[in-house]
This record gives structure tokens, C-alpha cells and sequence, in this order.
């Protein structure tokens, strides 16, 4: 082939679709995630601990908590905790990849920023998937949890989708901040909003102004709401416009963030 | 094609705009007709950039995968990392790998998509001088297939002697185009050293084209731009003999064109010492 008829033939190659998305990068994208040692064992033991040591030894697991007992409960808020943890702990991984300049190196090629977030998503989601596992698996065999086998699957389901909050929020911080940083940050954030949602201890034993506070958290709406299919009683739209406005800020920071990084780098 | 200037002339602010990864603040970038992430896109263009741009906890061959699953038609991973040369360090981190090897990767990545312009940014820094060649020995044995190469740089040993077009340029401004040969010629033209005995160096210095002369004995030195034209002239109407004609190095051409004397590259005054 001449170079005059390869150059004809390559002017006529198409984009690849969906930005340059595949299931095969993600796949990448998960051994990548696998491979990182700390970041597992962060994400995967940190919450089992914490449920072992919070939500099986008090005096109370056994006492009735909407249609489980408290013990289901404890244990759905440290898989919100340690899910939350999981996708911050990944979307704020794109700060380490900027700093190495891999997100430079992939804007020569034709993935597009929306392809990139959707990975990285994605790929924060199996590790969240992870988090939630653990930690009901350790609820399953320490046999102290107890609400209807259904309840198992839905909190179970709405605790890991609902996690993609904060992969918004780690992403968003992963673009502001260096990477020197990003990780401390991540890991303070997530203990302030943990105890202000009530993860670790319920909101009722929270003086009266600092549950007022609690309220306008991020983590308070999606916690709420992940625990109603257990308690039961009321929805209350309050959660809902929680969740809905912290994600409205952490997906227009991210995206905001993203920009001002493609316009600049 | 080599795209030489000294640090801070603009090579690296051009290529970016090249490959769309910023915008001129004036006028447009169109590369194949097209606009620059578009060309991006349909994998024509692609790029070995400077340090950087790879993740250390990926293998070679997993890094060369990763860019390959991005491009709606690539080479495969093996053909690449072969003409790379770094089939043997495919299972290895890259972040065990030396600053060559890392290197001969993007090289390896960039020629995934088979582009038809392939920009190297400064390929060879921070690399000791085998790992230098043995890259440059990769790049003109893929340039041989037809492709066009546009590589920045500011060793001048690296243009004179690996491109067929020499691009010099100096604080954003094209001062100098054509082969080495000729960008050396622009800047001081060459000289021609030749064995006169009783050289008249008026009658010398009034022939057309000669820029200055220097008798030393029976030998004389001729600065011209034109130097075939003087030598011509030399062996037909004077009984010279023993001539040879020197260019000046690139080096000389490169300071003589990027430095702050050189508002105008066809000024030869300085040429005439």
C-alpha cells in the first residue's frame, strides 16, 4: 500500500463508540484495584472490625429494631460505611493517576472524560460490592443478625448502589486536591460524615443541636434511606432532598473540576 | 521531521495544540482537515509524550492492552511491544522499568493505533546514550514504513542526524526550515578552505556571493551562503586548488538563529568574520 492510499484509508476510520468505553477496561481497571494491597484491606477488614466491634458486643443487638434487631441494623450501617469508603477510597484514585500523568496520557487517545468517570464508577462499585459482602458475611456466620432473608438482599443492594454517592464525592476531591493529601482528606470526611449520618452511633444519643446539624450531613439522607426498608414507618422526603442535593454537588464539583482539568492540562 | 529550539521556544505548547490538548488563543489547528481531537479520535495522530503518562502497578504488556481496548482499530499488543523491542519486559511492572524501557512503552503505545503522524515530544531525555540509540534505531525503522515523524527536541546531534527536515524554531516563531544541511547553511553559510598561493583577497572578496575572506598564507577562507557557486568560480578562473568546503555545525546555525542577534535569520553580517 502506498503512503497516499494508507492515508486515504486511515481518514476514513471511525471513532470508536461510547467514548472509547469497554468492559475489558474495567476489567483492567478491577485486577489494577485487586493488585493494591492497602487499598484492599483498608476497604475490606477496616468495616469487619468495626462491625465485630460495634455492632455484635453491646448488651442490645438482640433487642427488636423495626423488622430485624438491632445487630441487622448496626450491620447495615457499617456496610454504608465501609461502601462509602470503597468508592471514595477509588474516585479519589484518579488524583494519583493525574499526578502521573496517565489522565494526559489518555486524553491522546479516544477515550472521553464521561468514558473515564463511568470506568471509574463502575470499578468503585465492584470494590464497594466487596465491602457489603464482607461485612454481611460476618453478619451471616457470627449468627447475632436477624431481619427476614428479602431485607438481607435489599439493604444489601440499596447500600451498594447508594455508595455511588461517594464516588461522585471522591472523584470530586480526587480532581481538587494533590495527591499528597487527597487520601487524608478522604479519610476524615468519611469519619466526620459517618458519626454525623449516625453509622457508628445512633443520632438519638446526639445532643439536640448537633442532630440538627446531623441533618444537612452527607451521609444522613442515604443512611436513612438505605435503613428503611428494615425500620420501616414513615418516609420522610427530608432524606430524599438530602441525598438528591449532595449528589447534585459532588456530580456538578466532579464534573466542574474535570473541565477545568481538560481545558488546562 | 525534527522540531528543534531551545527550551521555552514553543515545541511542547505546538504539539499540544496538535494533538488537541489545548487551544491556540489565536486561529485554529486543523490536522488532516479535521480538528485536532477528531484526528485524535480516528487514531491518525498519536504521540510519545514526555516523562510520565503511565501507571506503575500495570505491566508493559497490560499497559499496551489497556491502550489498545481504546482505539476502535489497533495493532495488536504482541506486534507492537516486538517493534518496541521490549517483548522480553512484557510481564514486567512498569514501575520496575528503567526510564528506556518506560520510553520504548509509549513508543510502543503510540503506535497502537497505527497513526499516520507520530509525535515524539522529547523522546530521548533523561535516557543514557544506549538506551538513546537503541530508540532512535526503533523509530527510523518504523519511520522507513512511511510513516511521517515529528519529533521535538533540543539536542542538536539528534536532528542533524535522524531527520530528513529540520523545523527550527525559536520563541514560538519559525526561524529556519529545510534538511540539516541547508538550516546549517542559513545560519553562516559554509566555508570553503582552499590552497591559493598569492590569493588577492579584493579581487576575492568581490566575488558574487562571498561573504568574507581570510588569507592565512597560501591558504584562503571563504565565507559564502553560496558556496558551490563561489567554488565554481575558484576552479575554473583561479589556479585554486586542494578545495574543501565545510558547513558550520548545526550548533553554531542553532545559536546563531534562536539567539537575541537573530531578529533576522537572512542577515549574514555575522557570518562574515
Amino acid at each position: 500500500m502506498t503512503a497516499q492510499s494508507a492515508l486515504a484509508a486511515a481518514l476514513e476510520r471511525k471513532p470508536p463508540p461510547l467514548g472509547g468505553f469497554s468492559p475489558a477496561i474495567v476489567r483492567l481497571e478491577v485486577r489494577r484495584l485487586l493488585r493494591n494491597r492497602r487499598t484492599m484491606t483498608l476497604a475490606l477488614v477496616l468495616p469487619v472490625l468495626f462491625f465485630l466491634g460495634f455492632g455484635l458486643n453491646n448488651s442490645y443487638v438482640h433487642e427488636t429494631a423495626g423488622h430485624g434487631n438491632v445487630s441487622a441494623a448496626e450491620m447495615i450501617s457499617i456496610a454504608l460505611y465501609g461502601a462509602v469508603a470503597a468508592t471514595a477510597t477509588c474516585g479519589a484514585m484518579v488524583s494519583i493517576e493525574r499526578a502521573a500523568g496517565w489522565s494526559r496520557q489518555l486524553r491522546v487517545t479516544p477515550l472521553s472524560p464521561a468514558a473515564y468517570i463511568v470506568i471509574k464508577m463502575l470499578t468503585s462499585l465492584v470494590l464497594a460490592a466487596g465491602a457489603v459482602a464482607a461485612v454481611y458475611l460476618v453478619g451471616a456466620v457470627t449468627n447475632k443478625v436477624s431481619m427476614p432473608a428479602y431485607l438481607w438482599v435489599i439493604t444489601g443492594l440499596c447500600v451498594w448502589t447508594g455508595s455511588l454517592l461517594f464516588a461522585a464525592f471522591g472523584l470530586f476531591a480526587g480532581y481538587l486536591l494533590p495527591s499528597e493529601n487527597v487520601t487524608q482528606v478522604i479519610a476524615l470526611a468519611l469519619t466526620l460524615c459517618s458519626f454525623a449520618g449516625g453509622l457508628f452511633i445512633p443520632l438519638s444519643q446526639f445532643p439536640p443541636d448537633l442532630q440538627t446539624f446531623a441533618k444537612f450531613t452527607p451521609l444522613y439522607g442515604l443512611s436513612q434511606l438505605v435503613h428503611y426498608p428494615l425500620a420501616g414507618g414513615t418516609l420522610q422526603w427530608g432524606w430524599i432532598l438530602n441525598l438528591v442535593v449532595w449528589l447534585a454537588i459532588f456530580v456538578t464539583g466532579a464534573v466542574w473540576c474535570l473541565r477545568r482539568d481538560t481545558a488546562r492540562v | 521531521m525534527a522540531f528543534l529550539g531551545p527550551n521555552g521556544a514553543g515545541k511542547t505548547s505546538t504539539i499540544d495544540m496538535i494533538l488537541g490538548l489545548s487551544r491556540p488563543d489565536a486561529g485554529e489547528v486543523e490536522v488532516y482537515g479535521m480538528a485536532p481531537r477528531q484526528a485524535v479520535r480516528k487514531g491518525l495522530v498519536s504521540a510519545v509524550m514526555q516523562a510520565g503518562g503511565l501507571l506503575k502497578d500495570l505491566t508493559v504488556a497490560e499497559t499496551a492492552a489497556y491502550t489498545a481496548r481504546l482505539f476502535a482499530v489497533s495493532r495488536s499488543v504482541g506486534e507492537v511491544l516486538e517493534r518496541a523491542g521490549i517483548t522480553a519486559i512484557a510481564g514486567r511492572r512498569v514501575g520496575k522499568c528503567s526510564g528506556g524501557e518506560q520510553q520504548r512503552l509509549r513508543f510502543a503505545m503510540a503506535l497502537i493505533p497505527d497513526p499516520q503522524l507520530l509525535i515524539l515530544d522529547e523522546p530521548t531525555q533523561g535516557m543514557d546514550v544506549e538506551g538513546r540509540r537503541g530508540f532512535w534505531k526503533a523509530i527510523r525503522d518504523d519511520a522507513a514504513l512511511g510513516r511521517t515523524i515529528v519529533f521535538a527536541t533540543h539536542y542538536l546531534e539528534e536532528a542533524d542526524a535522524y531527520a530528513d527536515r529540520v523545523v527550527l524554531i525559536s520563541k514560538g516563531r519559525i526561524v529556519a526550515d529545510g534538511t540539516a544541511a541547508e538550516v546549517k547553511g542559513l545560519a553562516c553559510g559554509r566555508t570553503i578552505r582552499a590552497t591559493l598561493p598569492g590569493a588577492d583577497e579584493t579581487a576575492l572578496r568581490a566575488m558574487p556571493g562571498v561573504e568574507g575572506v581570510e588569507v592565512r598564507g597560501d591558504t584562503v577562507l571563504i565565507h559564502s551562503a553560496d558556496t558551490d557557486a563561489v567554488a565554481r568560480r575558484l576552479l575554473t578562473q583561479t589556479p585554486a586548488r586542494d578545495l574543501e568546503i565545510t558547513s558550520r555545525g548545526l550548533e553554531e546555525a542553532f545559536i546563531a538563529l534562536t539567539g537575541d542577534g537573530a531578529a533576522d535569520p537572512f542577515d549574514r553580517s555575522q557570518a562574515a568574520t
